[in-house]
């Protein structure tokens, strides 16, 4: 052995010419490893293939001329982005590539950032120093951000963008759902702008829930509240049948009588026609905020307020009548308008509403009195389970941070996190699974299971990835801050009816209230006096095609003239052109005619003369002389997003004239064949 | 000897990387024919679920259904199935949902059953994902010209087609709307029918819809476009 080696040596180094051949090949080898770590590695192999896909393409000279070899980064100090990205995704910028399909080699295709604006992993996340594919794209122990799946990538965007967007639509739904759902009920979702999320929802006090409904029924209802309504937003909590009658013990023990006369008055009796139920329900819009299930399972009408498809298993039939009757006695904070129903009316709606039953959601109940034990245990499941996070309790106070804050989830340290066997070690996939079934990490979990789709739960994790660390770094100049809650309040005697009428809940004003009906800040402009108290005493529709409307209130006559005269002199715009004179001869209404039908052809989508026009997508406008005011119609026509934001109705830039001598033609209809 | 077990070796090795399906027991149930029931010609958003499962049914030569049936579902890289096979149920179908991959363009799925003699059936759908810019598109043609260009009507929105004289294309209907240019598309939503001497019912949008608002509806109808628009884009298939 020790022969043989000391043989190598004598023939490496025996002399100085052998010693000076072996260092220089050695020192060779060692200048070499750079050169071949760089010609080995992955992004060199991506280059050499792209070259070998342009080739035979009708541009590969441009493409190759463009082609710069090596390792590329985009450097933005501004906003610490520092991306080796384009050194295997070279064809970023080369639109004429747009038929491979194979990665890196696709280009960009058009958003609305710039990518050497912003960089790569300004939106995409991931590691921009790697130059591997698997550092780069990967969640690891040096670098938790993986690239994030294209379903999520609004995500990134919501890091500056805090405001709702429709170019945004997952995020902004997403966000929708967090404060729809009740999640920040338990848990607290803060923005890098410091604004908080706050919940949507409206989960019922629950200080008289004996006086509503049954000990039976809350046992159900808690059991799985999907079973009563498909829709209902209360999770199912898998509570055991002991836990379930212990908590219907508790609910009914907690609940304070209200001190009103309402349960003492005897049941009004029903209109003698069967058909009168069914008619009401539908003159009073309530299908405008309520859902009911029909035959086929489809569910029909607003999300507003609850379903009503098996409301006679649930109420007390003298609480439906009362709560009919007038909705702020039993619930001050509800959205439901307090209808001027007279007693017939009640007691119609009241049966009607009662005979929607199902006999079999309650025929296995059977509970046996509640014992003091019982109730006891039941209190202590409410606090455990966090009932009061949610709804307003006798006796138990809302927990403080019930549950984790989210505000900072998507940057979450995964050595934090538990993840269960299976599931792919980063965090966008940590939060769906949470999200879409909270209990596989642990049985002992409090967080209930949703009933979630994959858009919704696609929705809630991208926006809960949004709140990283990061986001806070942002600088001021591209934040786009999350919108200031308005808290308008009308004043006056007026103020009190809007209130009583529940105006907010579908229509906002100043920036206050719903979206389903329009925005009424510059209706006072608009319309018509006349018009306007004919329609509260009695709203007939505007726009055939749509299924939400405005509900008829039986308003008094003193009660529309009152809100009308608020309306007229509180709600105006300044904007709205001034008194447009009215026509001077018929020559004029005919020339607004021809233009009204030949030039804008607005007869696609509005009615004028109902047996010649069919559009029904603008409102019919037979009789738009009644409801708009001249000045309205032909400031509209100029412009008519700037008085309806949203509307459909294109702004096809009407001159001045055109939009004078439209004017005139339109403020001629008011009903009854005055086109002729 | 050891040349003899290394050639075996290397035999079994390459039949174990070849693609070929194995032949079912014959105990399996089969069909001979394979057919989309629904779930085809679907659009979604690049890397999310398509709204539908798609369903695909097994039936015999009879045309009466197959319970039990094996099938395969398989698409390029980044599809996902939930299940990505199974047996056909009691009424002859299998169904599953779909995850498009991460990048938009037009997906080709396959779906595969074998018949008694254990070749392989195929059938073959066509989905098609889009991109941000198209998404945008589709989200602005749901608001600005679906209820005129789509005849359906949907119980959140009644369609206007059938009020309209000419009728509005369907953005799908490629054989009419690929005869436009991206320019002539373009000028036809800016500056309304009239601007290529179409009709007046076309309103503009050039002043309702910033410019690329209109270059996104504009590559969302080339996405959907039925048959496909003469530079197709991407096609994901499996080799």
């Amino acid at each position: 052995m020790r022969t043989r080696l000391s043989s190598l040596c004598k023939m490496l180094f025996g002399d100085s010419a052998r010693s000076f051949a072996t260092m220089s090949i050695v020192m060779l080898l060692v200048l070499a490893i750079a050169p071949a770590k760089s010609y080995f590695s992955e992004w060199h192999g991506y280059q050499n293939k792209y070259l070998a896909l342009i080739k035979g393409r009708g541009d590969a000279v441009t493409l190759q001329r463009r082609f710069e070899p090596g390792l590329k980064q985009i450097w933005i100090p501004a906003m610490s982005v520092t991306d080796r990205c384009t050194t295997c995704h070279v064809a970023m910028k080369e639109a004429s590539l747009a038929d491979v399909n194979q990665q890196p080699f696709r280009p960009h295709p058009p958003v609305h950032h710039s990518v050497t604006q912003y960089g790569c992993t300004t939106c995409h996340r991931g590691q921009g120093l790697a130059t591997n594919v698997q550092e780069a794209h990967r969640s690891s122990l040096a670098w938790e951000q993986p690239i994030i799946p294209t379903r999520y990538m609004e995500a990134s965007c919501g890091e500056c963008h805090l405001a709702p967007s429709t170019m945004l639509p997952t995020l902004t739904s997403g966000r929708k759902l967090l404060a729809r759902e009740g999640c920040v009920h338990c848990h607290t979702l803060t923005f890098a702008d410091g604004s908080t999320l706050t919940p949507t929802d409206d989960p019922p006090s629950l200080e008289h829930i004996a006086d509503k409904t049954s000990r039976e029924w809350i046992f159900a209802w808690i059991k799985d509240p999907q079973a009563y309504a498909a829709t209902a937003t209360m999770p199912n909590f898998n509570l055991k049948d002991e836990d379930a009658r212990d908590i219907s013990a508790f609910m009914v023990s907690q609940s304070t009588p209200l001190a009103n006369q309402h349960k003492t008055e005897a049941p009004i009796k029903a209109a003698a026609d069967p058909a009168a139920g069914t008619s009401l329900y539908g003159e009073a819009f309530c299908s405008s905020c309520h859902a009911v299930q029909n035959a086929a399972g489809i569910i029909v009408g607003g999300d507003l307020g609850p379903e009503l498809t098996r409301v006679g298993s649930k109420v007390k039939p003298e609480w439906l009548q009362a709560w009919i009757k007038d909705p702020n006695g039993y619930d001050p904070a509800t959205r439901m308008p307090h209808f001027r129903f007279n007693d017939q009316q009640v007691g119609t709606l009241t049966e009607f509403l009662m005979a929607k039953n199902d006999p079999d959601l309650l025929a296995n109940v059977h509970l046996t009195p509640a014992t003091p034990e019982q109730i006891a245990h039941g209190r202590k499941l409410v606090q455990e389970n966090g009932c009061a996070s949610c709804h307003v309790i006798n006796g138990i106070k809302k927990p403080d941070n019930f549950a984790p804050d989210l505000s900072k989830v998507g940057s979450r340290s995964l050595a934090q996190l538990l993840f269960t066997p299976g599931l792919q070690h980063d965090i966008p996939s940590y939060i769906s699974a949470k999200i879409r079934d909270p209990r596989s990490f642990g049985t002992a979990l409090k967080m209930p299971r949703f009933k979630l789709s994959t858009q919704q739960v696609d929705a809630l994790t991208t926006a809960l990835l949004a709140q990283t660390d990061r986001a806070d770094t942002v600088s001021n100049a591209l934040r786009i801050p999350a919108p200031r809650p308005s808290n308008y309040r009308p004043s006056g005697a007026a103020a009190k009816l809007i209130a009583d009428l529940r105006c907010f809940s579908c229509h906002a004003i100043n920036g206050r209230g719903g979206d389903m009906a329009p925005d009424l800040t510059m209706e006072g402009s608009a319309v018509n006096r006349a018009w306007l108290v004919a329609f509260f005493k009695n709203p007939n529709t505007l726009r055939p095609a749509l299924i939400r409307r405005m509900p008829k209130f039986n308003l008094s006559d003193q009660e529309a003239n009152l809100l009308s005269d608020y309306i007229l002199n509180v709600y105006r715009s300044p904007d709205v052109a001034d008194a447009v004179a009215a026509a001077q001869n018929p020559a004029e209404v005919e020339h607004g005619k021809q233009l009204f039908y030949g030039k804008y052809a607005c007869q696609s989508c509005h009615i004028v003369d109902p047996t010649k026009d069919k559009g029904y997508i603008g409102p019919t406008l037979t009789k738009v002389g009644q409801r708009l005011t001249p000045e309205w119609i032909y400031s509209y026509l100029r412009n008519p997003q700037a008085f309806r934001p949203g509307t459909l109705e294109p702004n096809q830039q009407i001159n001045d004239a055109d939009a004078r001598a439209i004017t005139m033609f339109l403020s001629r209809q008011v009903g009854g064949g005055t086109t002729k | 000897m050891k040349a003899a077990t290394s050639l075996f070796l290397l035999v079994v090795l390459l039949q174990g990387c070849s693609h070929r399906p194995s032949r079912p027991a014959s105990s399996v149930p089969a069909g001979s024919l394979l057919t989309e029931v629904s779930g085809g010609k679907q659009i979604g958003a690049a890397g999310t679920e398509l709204d539908q499962p798609i369903v695909v049914q097994v039936n015999d030569k009879q045309g009466t259904a197959v319970a039990g049936a094996p099938v395969t579902l398989s698409g390029a890289p980044g599809v996902v199935f939930t299940p990505a096979s199974g047996v056909t149920d009691a009424s002859g179908q299998f169904t599953a949902t779909v995850r498009l991959g991460e990048t938009s363009g037009r997906y080709v799925l396959a779906a595969a059953t074998y018949d008694a003699q254990g070749n392989p059936i195929n059938l073959k759908l066509d989905e098609v994902a889009l991109g941000w810019q198209q998404s945008r598109g589709r989200d602005l043609a749901h608001n600005s010209c679906d209820r005129c260009h789509e005849s359906e009507s949907t119980a959140e929105r009644v369609s206007n087609h059938d009020n309209l004289d000419p009728k509005p294309h369907a953005f799908s209907e490629g054989e009419a709307l690929n005869r436009f240019s991206d320019a002539d598309l373009t000028n036809l939503i800016t500056h309304g029918g009239p601007a290529l001497g179409k009709s007046a019912e076309m309103p503009p949008f050039g002043n309702t819809l910033s410019k690329s608002d209109i270059e996104s509806v504009v590559s969302y109808m080339r996405a959907v476009a039925d048959p496909p628009f003469r530079n197709p884009g991407v096609v994901y298939a499996q080799k």
